[in-house]
């Protein structure tokens, strides 16, 4: 059912930025937006496949380069990073299994200094991706919380905590198929459904749905500047989704045929608010005030213990805009890749641990952390 | 719904029972406070309600009086309010009404089980259910429980004591309140009869059905005291269906001990009989009692504001010299804990914290001291004692919540501590858990929410707070001192002015400020970007209590969409649901507000005082419903509001179930 045509990756492929693969973050453009305009060239099914395949596992790789020196997280990150269908959360949480497994620390103390050490410089090396900062902070959670670490000698304690990552690591892999499964209640014949950006989990969802034989139509917003919304109605065309490509700017002319708004999340903040591609926060206004629900397909490894007030209130994500034209230099160009939705906007929030409403969103992360 | 809930919502009931009283002469000029009752009951009500002989107490029968100082000590004491679930005992004393007002017909067809509901379900339903002991709470919740039994064990033992208190001051005093009921039967017929009319047009079919029936059977069994009865209690009718039934289904020995009180005098029967009721007691001996027992005399004050009936409305500032004078020879109440409470009547400490730690202080000096009398176990002892301080404190300023969390978290300290614990120790355990909950729950929360709260504090932001919160300037300077750039607003009102006290402090520390009363946050607040706010407790359902006039500004911020941060250690959630700002509240000096300074308005305030239709209103505290809060700062992080109830529920626990 797939072609096996990736003639418009390869357009793609060319505009995407160059990797950054320095522990220095260039200032000008967030690392993170770097990970996803790189998966948006390469997020495509068939590429996936065919790079799945190519990918060789490099855990096996780096076990067994074990007492190197110059273990680095970041090159573990980055090498995780490259495969197309890893969150970058995942990413992370695999790279922190393996700073477990390079570890030469003889003591649970030295160990837990190590992966704190690790996750700080994953951390420090993109600030402005919530995913992978949460996903760090859920993995030493996870990894450190067991009753079971203080009883047993080091060697089988250190073997209990990688058994723990690898565990977390699935989770996280399984968590877009449970999403997809919990939304298939609220997909329903003949629904229209609105689509802002290019999120692994709305496509996952989208494509259970179509798998189910719903029958549905979705319109995807264009996604300026980097065309998400292309790439998304490419892949629904390929499922025999009816699509229909809407201008960013389109989104309240066309927002009454719409009976839901799908989005991702790059993460979940405290207060049961998203903060995702720019334009979700318009969208869930214009959504809001005609009455139709916003849905948030998200991971739980994406709640992050934020908390904006206001849209200036976090790290902006910077990205390079083209305009087409040449801009004078005296105009000023808004280069934030996101924004952040409030949770007064959006109705439900479909995660691994359920569809939650968006203040249980704190309830969980209270009982994650505290 | 029902006649008992009637006089609930027409505030007048309480008044006529409250101003007819005649105050007996106290026959111990200094009442004796360790006696009150047994543990558990103090904490549930306010001394007031207390019988004079707390011995024969069980622990669930105080009946909550309805007078307005027992009120204040239920309502501002979060104290009493036993264990987890405020929520649950508000839906319990719910049904009990329910279940109450079809009561009497079920007694009547003898198909209801030996028990009083009628009498619950008033009880309860005059609670507003706050101020019970667990045991109450149970038993409010199972009108079929307990509850009956308590009644018929106190029962005759509290017209006992009557007969022995009116033996010991002559028929003197008995005329006196017969002719006391006579006066005001008179009056108090045609306030019931409108009363019961326009309950006639609220209530249902069914209902006016069981009252009719209810009043019939009242009507046969009770002939010609229906007057009198009105005079003596507020709300004869619906007592009688509740009560009538009674005595065929009492257990044999309480009929007994009925049948001997009615040998003496038919006059003697119904007062005896009227105990049972409870109403009585709040309008008339419950209230003569309370006041004997009560430290501090509080005069009522004269002009009353019809809707907050229901919280003390006292006169301000001629009890202090009296009670400052008493320092020394008040036996019963440790010194320390004496000193608080002036404290806290004089207003010398306000705020939350100040007002917990100073009571916490003084009740480890007082925990220091103590000695277990022979013959009686600490955890019990301790407890009655401490149960005695706080309905001490309680009469010198209603609690407020904190306090009362502090309250619930030390005596589950002491029911907490081992048995086999010599006294030493356990002293010495409960004050260092009093100093723990102190620098744990109180100081470092303060340091934690500083430090998360300065995180949204950015360059070149304009501030706006309300009144003084410690916390809240903690903030202010912390965020000054590590060099963020911005400006103050600083919103106060009449009649406290405590902001000026935060403009002192900050201006001295070099803070940029501006400070405008509360009439200008409309204005000013175009210009601010967050606002800040104390708080002095925070409910479950996210709405936040706090110094009145914060509703104002946080609606006004949200009209603004300025982000609102309320910052409030998580030692003051509460778990019950606050839906207004009438329900629980606390009334200030009417004076405060007549009087405006500057302005030499002696005989102008002498005429208002006299005006019978002018009341002054004080109040003390308003409720911000959660949605104009954009983000509460606590001690566990920033949470949203809605959140409240799982720090409650995840946090709690630990302090006060295990």
């Amino acid at each position: 059912m797939w072609r096996r045509s990736a003639s418009f990756i390869l357009d793609r492929s060319s505009n995407s930025p160059p990797m950054a693969d320095t522990t220095q973050n260039p200032d000008a453009i967030s690392a993170y937006y770097q990970t996803r305009a790189a998966h948006h060239g390469v997020i495509t099914s068939d590429w996936l496949a065919q790079a799945q395949a190519a990918v060789e596992q490099p855990d096996s790789t780096h076990s067994g380069l074990g007492p190197n020196k110059s273990f680095n997280v970041i090159d573990e990150f980055n090498g995780w990073r490259k495969q197309p269908d890893l969150a970058e959360a995942v990413a992370a949480i695999r790279a922190m299994a393996a700073v477990i497994r390079a570890s030469e620390a003889t003591t649970m103390m030295e160990l837990e200094i190590e992966l704190k050490k690790a996750s700080d410089t994953l951390k420090s090396w993109d600030k402005t991706s919530i995913s992978l900062t949460a996903g760090c902070d859920l993995f030493i959670r996870y990894v450190t919380r067991t009753s079971a670490l203080e009883y047993e000698d080091f060697n089988s304690a250190k073997s209990r905590l990688l058994e723990r990552a690898e565990k977390f690591g699935e989770i996280s892999c399984k968590a877009r198929k449970i999403i997809a499964m919990l939304s298939q209640d609220f997909i329903f014949d003949g629904c229209t459904i609105l689509v802002h950006g290019l999120s692994r989990v709305v496509l996952e969802v989208l494509k259970t749905a179509a798998q189910n034989n719903k029958l549905f139509r979705v319109l995807c917003t264009e996604g300026r500047p980097d065309g998400t919304g292309v790439l998304l109605s490419n892949e629904l065309s390929k499922l025999d989704i009816p699509v229909k490509l809407l201008l960013d700017s389109a989104v309240a002319y066309s927002m009454d045929e719409v009976d839901m708004v799908f989005v991702g999340a790059d993460g979940v903040v405290e207060s049961g608010g998203i903060i995702n591609m720019m334009g979700t926060y318009q969208i869930a206004l214009v959504a809001h005030s005609m009455n139709k629900p916003v849905y948030v397909a998200a991971e739980s490894y994406k709640f992050a213990r934020l908390y904006p007030l206001d849209q200036k209130d976090m790290a902006p994500a910077l990205r390079p805009i083209e305009f087409g034209v040449k801009i004078p230099a005296k105009v000023e160009v808004e280069r934030s890749a996101r924004d952040y939705t409030p949770p007064q906007y959006l109705t439900l929030l479909f995660t691994d641990l359920g569809v939650l409403s968006p203040s249980v969103v704190s309830d969980e992360l209270i009982q994650l952390y505290l | 719904m029902d006649p008992r809930r009637g006089p609930l919502a027409v505030p007048k009931v309480r008044r006529v029972g409250f101003f007819t009283s005649i105050e007996p002469s106290p026959e111990t000029p200094r009442p004796n406070r360790s006696l009150s009752g047994p543990a558990e009951a103090i904490t549930s009500s306010s001394p007031l309600s207390d019988s004079p002989s707390g011995q024969f107490i069980s622990p669930v029968q105080i009946p909550p009086s309805r007078h307005h100082s027992d009120n204040l000590a239920s309502r501002a004491a979060p104290v009493p309010v036993p264990g987890p679930s405020a929520f649950r005992r508000q839906l319990a004393n719910d049904r009990a009404l329910h279940v109450g007002s079809y009561n009497p017909v079920d007694s009547l067809l003898g198909t209801s089980p030996p028990s009083s509901n009628g009498e619950v379900s008033e009880d309860s339903g005059s609670l507003f259910g706050f101020q019970r002991s667990d045991s109450a709470k149970l038993s409010a919740s199972f009108p079929n429980g307990g509850f009956d039994m308590t009644m018929r064990v106190r029962a005759p033992q509290e017209s006992e004591a009557k007969v022995a208190i009116a033996s010991t001051s002559d028929g003197r005093k008995k005329n006196v309140e017969a002719s006391a009921g006579e006066g005001e039967s008179v009056a108090a017929k045609p306030r019931k009869e409108k009363e019961t009319k326009s309950l006639k047009e609220k209530t249902s079919k069914a209902e006016r059905r069981a009252i009719q029936e209810a009043q019939r059977a009242a009507k046969a069994s009770a002939k010609g005291e229906g007057s009198k009865r009105a005079g003596e209690s507020s709300r004869p009718k619906p007592s009688k269906p509740a009560k009538q039934p009674q005595p065929k289904k009492e257990a044999p020995q309480v009929t007994s001990s009925v049948s001997e009180k009615r040998a003496v005098s038919v006059e003697k029967e119904r007062r005896m009989d009227v105990p049972q009721t409870q109403m009585q007691y709040d309008d008339k001996s419950r209230v003569d009692k309370a006041k004997r027992r009560s430290v501090v005399e509080q005069t009522e004050s004269k002009n009353k504001v019809e809707l907050f009936l229901h919280l003390p409305q006292y006169e301000r500032g001629n009890q202090l010299p009296n009670l400052s004078s008493n320092i020394f020879s008040l036996d019963t109440i440790h010194h320390a804990v004496y000193k608080v409470g002036l404290q806290h009547l004089a207003g010398d400490i306000s705020g939350d914290n100040a007002r917990c730690i100073a009571m916490l202080h003084a009740f480890q000096e007082a925990i220091n001291d103590y000695t277990t009398p022979p013959m009686k176990d600490l955890t019990m002892d301790l407890t009655a004692k401490i149960n005695g301080y706080v309905s001490f404190l309680i009469e010198c300023r209603p609690l407020s919540m904190s306090m009362g969390n502090a309250i619930r978290f030390l005596k589950n300290q002491i029911r907490k501590l081992p048995v086999d614990l010599s006294e030493p120790e356990a002293k010495a355990s409960l004050c260092s858990e009093i100093g723990r909950f102190i620098d744990e729950k109180i100081l470092l929360a303060d340091k934690v929410i500083v430090q998360h709260a300065v995180t949204k504090i950015r360059d070149g932001e304009v501030l706006l707070t309300y009144g003084f919160s410690c916390v809240v300037e903690m903030i202010l300077l912390y965020a000054h001192e590590i060099g963020r750039k911005f400006r103050v607003v600083i919103v106060d009102s009449r009649p406290n002015l405590e902001g000026q006290k935060l403009l002192r402090r900050l201006v001295t520390r070099g803070l940029d400020c501006t400070y405008t009363h509360i009439n200008a946050v409309s204005y000013i607040m175009g210009e601010v970007t967050r606002v800040f706010l104390g708080a002095s407790s925070i409910f479950s359902n996210g709405t936040l209590y706090s110094k009145v006039g914060t509703a104002c500004v946080a609606m006004v911020a949200n009209a603004f969409s300025v982000p609102v941060i309320v910052c409030c250690e998580a030692y003051k959630f509460h778990e019950r649901v606050l839906l207004d700002s009438i329900c629980s509240n606390e009334l200030g000096d009417p004076d405060a507000i007549a009087n405006v300074p500057l302005r030499n308005n002696k005989k102008h305030s002498k005429t208002m005082d006299n005006n019978k239709n002018l009341q002054f209103l004080n109040l003390m505290y308003d409720s911000t419903p959660a949605e104009y809060i954009s983000m509460i700062v606590t001690d566990y992080g920033m949470i949203p509001p809605t959140s409240i109830p799982v720090i409650v529920r995840e946090y709690r626990r630990e302090d006060l179930l295990l």
